[in-house]
């Protein structure tokens, strides 16, 4: 079968069965491209180490980077950027079509079912769960690798600093020039930067 | 001319919140807020919750499940198509860029962005704990509820940390799965006992 074909194919069922998030879907991912030997263990080592690296959802990031790379790694006459391209647009369609259409297909059945007291009931259990699980994923990043790669007190300590400003900064109402302002997320992700470049990078 | 306007708000939202996520789809919480309640006040603060539950039940990535669920609550199908689109196409550029033009050491060893990474990632992790108080207060959680979100956390969390594997106790669908019928089950229960009221006081 042409590798094109294998590709969605193989997208489409991550797709489908990946439940949980980009990290939970990478041993899925591992599965269905390295097992059949489309890229190597190391390449795909990298890759999620890149698209840690790069900004966006890491799902999308690795499937844009295994498209890319799968063709040529696959038959060395496809090693090209304009196949490259190609592969890296149908994998990464491929991964978000089935759920683009589950989630619009179930946000069509709720509005319809929308005034039904049951509906509205599911809905009013469901929100103390979701703010639960938001609260869940901020405790699992509060781990090393995420504060202290190298398990040092300073580094550490500079992290600490750094989160607890980052909170006040996007959550306090600041005054400024006459006003209470609290600072937009992206800006406040781009100081953190700056404060990494400046600690570390120097 | 107005819609044509709302449309392209809409996707320029997404693909600002697309080029700063950073760590997974939970992270993007506080940009989306910021964005779509905050500045242009499409949605209510607590049907945004209701729109995290279904992206969260349902498979694929969560990032992109947000941003179809938002698109489609504000224009339907295109609405969808447009946040989709808006929010993966920053990764999807970047990404090419990078497999094109550099090779994976070039990243990997790169001071200079480990290093920017490194403050950022504490700053995710900020970014994570504001929405939970503000969904909390959206969500009205008080004295009688506020054990739910709790239990929640520390299960899910305590599972992934410690790596005390309970099995059941990881899976947020789970969870979720719980709140749905207790929600549906407390409503019941109340109904019963307003109808019973309402027989006693015919009477």
């Amino acid at each position: 079968m042409n590798i094109y074909l294998k590709l969605i194919w193989a997208y489409l069922k991550i797709g489908i069965f990946g439940f949980g998030g980009g990290y939970a879907m990478l041993s899925l991912v591992e599965h269905s491209v390295v097992d059949p030997g489309w890229i190597t263990e190391t390449m795909f080592t990298d890759i999620v180490a890149i698209s840690q690296m790069t900004p966006g959802p890491i799902g999308i990031n690795s499937a844009t980077y295994i498209g890319y790379v799968a063709p040529g790694e696959y038959n060395a006459a496809l090693a090209t950027p304009l196949w490259g391209i190609l592969g890296s647009i149908l994998a990464t369609l491929a991964v978000v079509l089935p759920s683009f259409f589950l989630v619009i297909y179930s946000s069509h059945f709720i509005r319809r079912h929308q005034e039904s007291g049951a509906i509205k009931a599911v809905f009013s259990g469901l929100r103390p769960v979701v703010v639960g699980l938001i609260a869940s994923a901020a405790i699992m990043l509060m781990n090393w690798p995420n504060f202290s790669p190298d398990h040092s007190t300073p580094q550490l300590i500079y992290s600490i600093i750094i989160c607890v400003v980052s909170f006040c900064l996007v959550y306090f109402k600041l005054p400024w020039r006459g006003n209470r302002v609290s600072l937009h997320p992206i800006l406040v992700i781009c100081m953190a930067g700056l404060a990494g470049y400046l600690l570390y990078g120097i | 001319m107005f819609i044509m306007k709302e449309y392209w708000q809409l996707f320029a939202s997404f693909f600002k919140i697309g080029a700063f996520t950073f760590g997974g789809g939970w992270a993007m919480i506080s940009i989306i807020e910021r964005e779509i309640v905050d500045k242009f006040h499409w949605i209510e603060r607590d049907d945004f919750l209701d729109l995290l539950a279904v992206a969260q039940s349902l498979p694929g990535i969560l990032a992109v499940n947000i941003a179809t669920a938002v698109g489609d609550k504000l224009h339907g199908m295109k609405g969808s198509a447009l946040a989709t689109l808006g929010c993966i196409l920053p990764s999807f550029l970047i990404i090419l860029l990078i497999a094109i033009f550099l090779t994976p050491d070039m990243i990997k060893n790169n001071v200079v962005i480990s290093s920017i990474f490194m403050g950022i990632r504490p700053c995710v992790v900020a970014l994570i704990v504001a929405p939970v108080i503000t969904s909390a207060k959206a969500a009205k959680i008080g004295m009688k509820t506020f054990w739910i979100p709790l239990i929640v956390a520390l299960m899910i969390s305590s599972d992934q940390l410690f790596g005390i594997q309970l099995g059941f106790g990881s899976n947020p669908i789970l969870f979720i799965i719980l709140g749905a019928i207790g929600g549906w089950g407390f409503w019941k229960y109340s109904v019963r006992n307003l109808n019973k009221r309402k027989n006693l006081s015919d009477k």
